[in-house]
């Protein structure tokens, strides 16, 4: 956190200028703390910051009150710089209970600003935590951090002591309290918050009441409280001008789809089955009936796959989405649609693994199952997005190759990105590239694998068309013809037809994309959600001189043309990854480059830190 | 259902026969079914590139490369899930299921439950050869108890399931039941299935002349047939047998129970109702030798389809707030200005 004085205009306590802050919220699973750091989001997008969250919680959905696992955060950073990741150290920590504090201290930075809701470490909650005796009172806590200890339920209470609701109404509201508190120590605006609070709950005036009492509260403490020397503000960030909104992964990926919809004229239908954490694209999906996107809650991940199968032969654009252990289930529907040689689309929202592993964290080992997971030689294309944002753009593209190339594509997306936010500039949709969907009538010469010169791309002829009745199957086809056959010779083309279809994709690709110097010692390759990290760590090398570049791959197979080219510009080649190594892996193989990998696999994010002391460890070692 | 039913086209036959070589073993009870579908097309006034044949794995799902229709040959269980998706992307077409005891009921089990209880506006024809033919001859899910097979040297431990019990316990709107050996029996039932506007569940009783020869014995010689076959038939008495010995199968308690036909009083005879779901329940139950063995309609009933409900939804979304607009969607709600 770097600090500068700022002149203060009309503030009746002192505020110090900063360029970014990590703040997170943690409580337990009932005390709110998701919607607390959403709220506290919107107001810094307010306030004209760049922002990127890391919301983080348990699988459980009610786990038992004050116990270690059940302890829910949000954190965020906001500053006025680029801000690429939600921050590896915390400036800023509310603690709303005993297990929260233990769970998370260990991430405050020394002399970091620690709030604590004193009314929870009582001696029921000291237990379920752990604590033998009260932290609070340990005089090392306060010296090694900035304590502030608040009653934040009795001056909760106090605050709505007149209003008809009963006790356990009331205590809810506590988050508010901290919101209020948090947002004055920022100076955060507070109208998008009571904007909120109005709007939600707008049929229970006496809710909206306590909310917004204990709201400005908490904001009213900090500005009063002896002990809150001083407060701080974040300047509005330098960003592209434009019309701004929050967005976070997954329904990036969703209004991606209805984007490809309205573009394509061709109705998408969307099979998913409840999955940790896929399901709110379909729930997405399903509000938007309007954009002609059909959702169909199959009965497993097979159906699921293959109900969208059905629709693309049907004409439609078929569309699945789940996480690696239902991407595992479809795998050999997927493999119907590389020998049907039909457009589909499969979501894989990320999550740690292997079997049910870790359903409510991130992880990027799914790459592997991604390119390879199918019996036999099933290649299909490969996307990932970079950021929440960016998911918007990879559905669509997702949707563009899968129509153009009759090929089944991937998008391995992940749990941070699919829960995680960040500003989002609205793109003018009509830059968007076309989606050129066009279905076969001719009868003229026509067989059902006849092929596009260019693509190979087989005709997509909807059921209807008269003269054009033909049968398609998971039987290997002769080419052309489509007829069944055994024909070894027959086979082995067509193997490698299906392989060069696909290769033939990397004409998609554009020019890589490079953060940094074109030649160098170190080249930091990586793709999916670690881009934020990845450039937050190379960007700060650059700044101590080091010659380091980094490059995010949003094509995992094919993969760009240029990019064997490039790992050659520079002596060492640096892969992070969330998995064992299978990004690395690819690399080594493909181009016979001696990259080196930094993996952790925890099911968090990675550090810029860590990234940071990765670069400076393998140019140290020249 | 928009199928294009007004079309003035005469087909014959001969309009549904691909090119493809039929590549069933010689003396398969699938040749007389494909050739029973393949006559029954014309009647149902469908364009030909309307209708949709989809199919999973086994010797049955060979079906669709036969059928000179739109068809897709898909995976191991999957057609219904197959279906189901492409019914919601083009409910205009009219789409058969076509599978077997061991694609439908084992690895596709789970599938033809749902597809049943949502009602999905398909005509699912399901070959019963009690075995699975195209590996070769391992006991399947309909396979009576202690089966002797490759697979079950020493007789199957497997209680076999009854597909018509099955699909009714699913919610089934259409049940019926038919044999490969009765072609005018088996045309009228494929005209009721394809003319229903739900899941319409066809069990086909058919012979694997190979691997499980004669399983449907009681209903192939002339004699036993007579002896064994209840036809049902909405508003008729459930009578069966030959004259000489005419029976009735009537209630005895809750208990179906038969007796011979002369003794029971023509008021007090069952007479069967489609819409009856609780006598379909019991009919799918019976079997030879304590009661004969019911071939037709079991139920009809008719409920709204699936898709029907979706896109009524659909089109009331577009109605009352017109149809999505992206642009519109992406600056709406909390946005702010840099």
């Amino acid at each position: 956190m770097s600090e500068t004085m700022a002149p203060v205009k009309g503030a009746a306590k002192p505020r110090k200028g900063l360029e970014r802050a990590v703040v997170r919220f943690a409580g337990d699973s009932g005390d709110g703390m998701q919607l607390t750091g959403e709220q506290f989001t919107t107001e810094s997008a307010w306030a004209g910051n760049d922002i990127a969250t890391l919301p983080n919680f348990p699988a459980e959905i009610r786990a038992p009150a004050g116990t270690l696992f059940g302890v829910s955060s949000f954190q965020l950073q906001f500053g006025s710089q680029r801000v690429y990741t939600p921050g590896d150290r915390l400036d800023c920590l509310v603690a709303m209970n005993p297990a929260a504090l233990k769970v998370h201290l260990r991430d405050l930075k020394p002399g970091g600003l620690l709030i604590v809701n004193t009314a929870a470490f009582d001696r029921r909650n000291l237990d379920k935590a752990g604590y033998p005796s009260s932290p609070l009172d340990d005089p090392a806590l306060a010296e090694r951090y900035r304590l502030h200890k608040v009653d934040m339920t009795v001056l909760t209470l106090e605050a709505i002591k007149d209003l008809p609701l009963n006790q356990k109404e009331k205590e809810r509201t506590k988050n508010f309290f901290a919101l209020g508190l948090v947002s004055w120590i920022y100076t955060r605006p507070l109208e998008p918050t009571l904007d909120w609070i109005n709007k939600r709950f707008a049929k229970r005036a006496e809710i909206a009441e306590a909310n917004t009492r204990v709201l400005k509260a908490g904001h009213a403490f900090g500005e009063t409280a002896e002990f809150f020397a001083e407060h701080y503000t974040v300047e509005a960030a330098d960003m592209p001008p434009g019309l701004y909104r929050a967005m976070t992964g997954n329904r990036a990926l969703a209004w991606g789809l209805l984007a490809a919809a309205e573009r394509s004229k061709v109705p998408i239908v969307y099979g998913a089955y409840p999955i940790t954490p896929a399901s709110s694209i379909l729930e997405e999906l399903a509000l938007h009936k309007r954009f002609r996107v059909r959702t169909v809650q199959a009965e497993d991940e097979i159906a699921a796959v293959t109900a969208a199968i059905g629709a693309s032969f049907g004409g439609a654009i078929g569309v699945t989405g789940s996480s690696g252990p239902g991407i595992a289930l479809k795998g050999e529907g997927i493999g119907l649609a590389v020998m049907a040689e039909l457009p589909l689309v499969v979501f894989d929202i990320q999550r740690g693994g292997p079997s049910t592993g870790l359903p409510t964290k991130t992880e990027q080992a799914d790459l592997m199952q991604a390119l390879y997971g199918r019996n036999s030689e099933a290649p299909v294309v490969v996307l990932a997005p970079a950021t929440p944002g960016d998911c918007f753009y990879i559905a669509y593209e997702a949707v563009r190759i899968a129509a153009k190339y009759m090929v089944p594509v991937i998008v391995l997306s992940d749990g941070f990105l699919a829960n995680g936010s960040e500003p989002w500039l609205i793109p003018d949709v009509s830059t968007l590239p076309p989606i050129d969907v066009r279905f076969r009538t001719d009868q003229e010469g026509f067989f059902p694998y006849l092929r596009d010169p260019a693509t190979l791309a087989r005709p997509w002829v909807r059921p209807g068309t008269p003269g054009l009745e033909h049968r398609i199957g998971g039987i290997e086809k002769q080419d052309v013809t489509g007829n069944i056959s055994y024909d070894p010779e027959n086979h082995d083309h067509m193997v490698r037809t299906r392989a060069e279809k696909v290769r033939r994709v990397a004409q998609e690709i554009p020019p890589t994309s490079i953060n940094g110097p074109a030649t160098g010692d170190l080249l930091v390759v990586g793709w999916g959600g670690t881009y934020g990290s990845i450039t937050a760590a190379v960007e700060r090398a650059q700044g101590e001189g080091k010659s380091v570049a980094s490059i995010h791959l949003r094509h995992l197979n094919p993969l760009p043309p240029d990019l064997g080219h490039l790992l050659r510009e520079y002596r060492k080649v640096l892969v992070p990854e969330i998995n064992s190594g299978q990004l690395v892996r690819v690399l080594r193989a493909e181009y016979l480059v001696d990259a080196v990998g930094f993996n952790r696999v925890r099911g968090l994010p990675l550090a810029s830190d860590e990234i940071h002391e990765a670069i400076n460890q393998l140019l140290g070692s020249t | 259902m928009s199928t294009g039913a007004t079309d003035a086209r005469r087909y014959t036959k001969k309009d549904f026969e691909s090119d493809q070589d039929v590549r069933w073993c010689p003396g398969c009870g699938d040749y007389a079914i494909l050739s029973a579908i393949q006559k029954t097309m014309p009647d149902l006034g469908i364009p030909r590139e309307n209708i949709v044949f989809v199919s999973g794995i086994g010797c049955s799902s060979r079906f669709p490369y036969y059928m000179n229709t739109y068809g897709f040959h898909t995976i191991h269980g999957r057609a219904p899930a197959i279906a189901t998706g492409l019914r919601l992307a083009r409910p205009e077409l009219k789409v058969f299921v076509v599978t077997g005891d061991g694609d439908g009921l084992s690895i596709g089990g789970n599938h033809m439950l749902h597809v049943l209880r949502r009602n999905v506006n398909v005509t699912i024809l399901l070959f019963n050869n009690r075995i699975y033919g195209l590996t070769k001859g391992q006991y399947s899910p309909t396979s009576e108890l202690g089966k002797v097979t490759k697979s079950t040297p020493m007789g199957s431990a497997d209680r076999p399931v009854n597909p018509l019990s099955f699909a009714l316990g699913c919610g089934a709107t259409f049940v019926a039941r038919t044999v490969d050996r009765d072609v005018r029996h088996m045309e009228e039932m494929l005209k009721r299935a394809a003319h229903h506007g739900g899941a319409a569940f066809l069990e086909i009783l058919q012979n694997c002349n190979v691997y499980n020869d004669l399983a449907w014995s009681a209903l192939y010689e002339k004699e036993s047939k007579l002896a064994h076959e209840l036809r049902l038939e909405h508003g008729k008495p459930l009578l069966f047998g030959p004259p000489d010995d005419r029976k009735a199968v009537v209630m005895e308690g809750a208990m179906p129970k038969v007796v011979p036909a002369g003794s029971v009083p023509s008021g007090a005879l069952w007479v069967h109702d489609e819409k009856d779901l609780n006598a379909a329940r019991l009919l799918a139950d019976l079997w030879v030798p304590e009661f004969p063995i019911p071939v037709g309609v079991l139920t009809a009933r008719e409920a709204p389809a699936y898709e029907d409900v979706l896109l009524e939804q659909e089109q009331r979304a577009i109605s009352e707030r017109g149809p999505g607009d992206i642009a519109k969607l992406l600056t709406s709600g909390d946005t702010w200005k840099i």
